[in-house]
């Protein structure tokens, strides 16, 4: 049974992709749950089934198998419901670079049925200074304004869930350090539920309750970040990272 | 109205109103297409003067009404295609089938659009038409109004069915989002009636609603109004609409199985 009083539950999920002869198993009937408030991270390498998990949590990617459940919500009866109540950001996946960072709030706002909007909308720019530029198109900003904007959408509709798939990717270690004080006043704000996909050991332990470590599409570890180092016998979470990936743990 | 369909219409509209070169191609294929076959049917019209025959200025009416008319088509099914791969282009896919929008929300904000396209390209032609030719579209009658209708349901189903191409094959199915319904055109008795085309073409012909309604289009401009080709058409557009539903349905739930609504734009 899933325990209640957690926004996101994820029970035996896999997903396979090729075909029955040949089969590539992506995530590989992993279970999860993050409470409400809860921060998890997945860390794992390139091809670990971060991002594929991320993907069926968001109901963009049918489950092989398993089951997911946000807010309460079963993703695959009702996903439209939690949905409205959650929200997403990747560097990889870019807003419409000819209309106005304006422009694609309100897009973003309406889209999430986001009340008095406009007010909405001055908040985030007082919150994540994006004023100087409000009114200038997407794809003409700086990696850095990019990924502010991109976190001002994912906030806009102020989600419950947010999932984050590399926030800081790209970016300077200033503007890097601004966006992860930023989540954190947010999160501790809202009470929100953050589930971050990222390569970053030190933006990880700093931000997350609980770590899952995934290698190959299998939970190799888990826990929280202090006791994975403690565990490991290692300095930080990087070196432990580093001794899941190659197969080096004591 | 709907806010998350709001939300893509005002998408479109601001990227149109920051790109000019949009706003001119809606204009400009219809434009052209009306001066290139509307100067074509001025000469066919002398020279039938010449005769003392006045035929050709009859089918010269037919020509130019075919014109604009395929146009309807043509600009709703591109309105809705082009604007589905304009979230391609942008890679913008992923940020909208994560938020609370349903797949027939992002369709009807895309018929919007296309509406509002068609109208936007067509109306131009359609007023030059009359300035240059003295061609008056509204002459066939109200019936035009219907005629126009059902083009458009046409354009709409067919770029559904296009749609679902692009889903299941990505950008590599984009130029069908041009070439379609111009392949559509020798079917669809735009310019000669299906009498013309060879016996075992003509059923194949008579499975789509544009061959219906040009047909009904010349018999109006002959005074006669033929229900039983209006109603053919409306069928046949609930028929095709319905199958293109369950194609995009069908290619829809298969990109959610193989993670292309993230990927497609890549």
């Amino acid at each position: 049974m899933l325990a209640p009083g957690n926004a996101v539950s994820a029970e035996n999920l896999t997903k396979r992709y090729g075909t029955l002869a040949a089969p590539i198993t992506a995530v590989d009937d992993i279970s999860f749950t993050i409470p409400q408030g809860g921060t998890l991270g997945l860390l794992g390498g390139n091809g670990a089934g971060k991002t594929t998990t991320i993907s069926m949590l968001l109901g963009v990617l049918l489950p092989s198998a398993g089951r997911i459940r946000v807010l309460g919500h079963d993703m695959a009866t009702d996903r439209f419901a939690a949905l409205a109540r959650m929200n997403f950001s990747s560097p990889y996946i870019a807003l419409p670079a000819r209309l106005t960072v304006r422009e694609n709030l309100r897009t973003y706002g309406h889209l999430y049925g986001v009340r008095r909007l406009e007010d909405r909308i001055l908040e985030l720019s007082d919150q994540l200074d994006l004023h100087a530029f409000l009114d200038r198109p997407a794809g003409q900003l700086s990696a850095g304004q990019k990924t502010r904007v991109a976190l001002a959408k994912s906030l806009v509709n102020r989600p419950d869930v947010l999932l984050l798939d590399e926030p800081t990717a790209s970016l300077d270690p200033d503007t890097g350090d601004l966006v992860r004080t930023w989540l954190e006043q947010y999160r501790a704000e809202s009470g929100c539920t953050l589930l971050l996909a990222s390569h970053n050991m030190a933006e990880v332990e700093r931000l997350c309750d609980t770590v899952l470590m995934l290698k190959q599409g299998r939970i190799v570890d888990q826990g929280a970040p202090a006791d994975l180092v403690a565990r490991y016998g290692r300095d930080d979470l990087e070196q432990v990272f580093l001794d899941i990936a190659r197969n080096t743990a004591a | 109205m709907n806010r998350r369909i709001w939300a893509m219409i005002y998408r479109h509209l601001c990227l149109y109103r920051h790109s000019w070169p949009r706003m001119l191609e809606l204009v400009y294929w219809p434009t052209l297409q009306m001066c290139i076959w509307g100067f074509t049917t001025s000469y066919l019209t002398r020279s039938d003067q010449g005769s003392g025959q006045g035929s050709l200025a009859v089918a010269g009416g037919a020509l130019i009404a075919g014109v604009l008319l395929w146009e309807v088509t043509l600009r709703s099914q591109m309105g809705v295609a082009i604007t589905f791969l304009e979230e391609l282009w942008s890679r913008n896919l992923g940020h909208i089938f994560v938020s609370p929008i349903r797949p027939w929300e992002l369709l009807a904000a895309q018929i919007a659009v296309s509406v509002m396209r068609t109208l936007f390209g067509v109306l131009p032609a359609v007023g030059l038409a009359w300035l240059l030719y003295r061609f008056d579209l509204f002459s066939i009658g109200p019936i035009v109004i219907l005629l126009f209708i059902n083009l458009m349901l046409m354009g709409w189903w067919v770029a559904l069915a296009v749609v679902s191409l692009i889903l299941r094959h990505g950008l590599g199915a984009e130029v069908l989002a041009w070439s379609v319904t111009f392949g559509l055109a020798p079917l669809s008795a735009v310019f000669y009636p299906v009498s013309v085309l060879p016996a075992w073409l003509q059923p194949v012909s008579l499975a789509l609603p544009s061959t219906h309604v040009f047909e009904g289009m010349r018999a109006a401009m002959l005074g006669e109004i033929r229900w039983d080709h209006l109603a053919a058409a409306a069928a046949l557009n609930a028929l095709w609409a319905l199958a293109a539903a369950a194609l995009f349905a069908w290619q829809f739930r298969r990109a959610r199985t193989s993670g292309a609504l993230l990927n497609l734009g890549e």
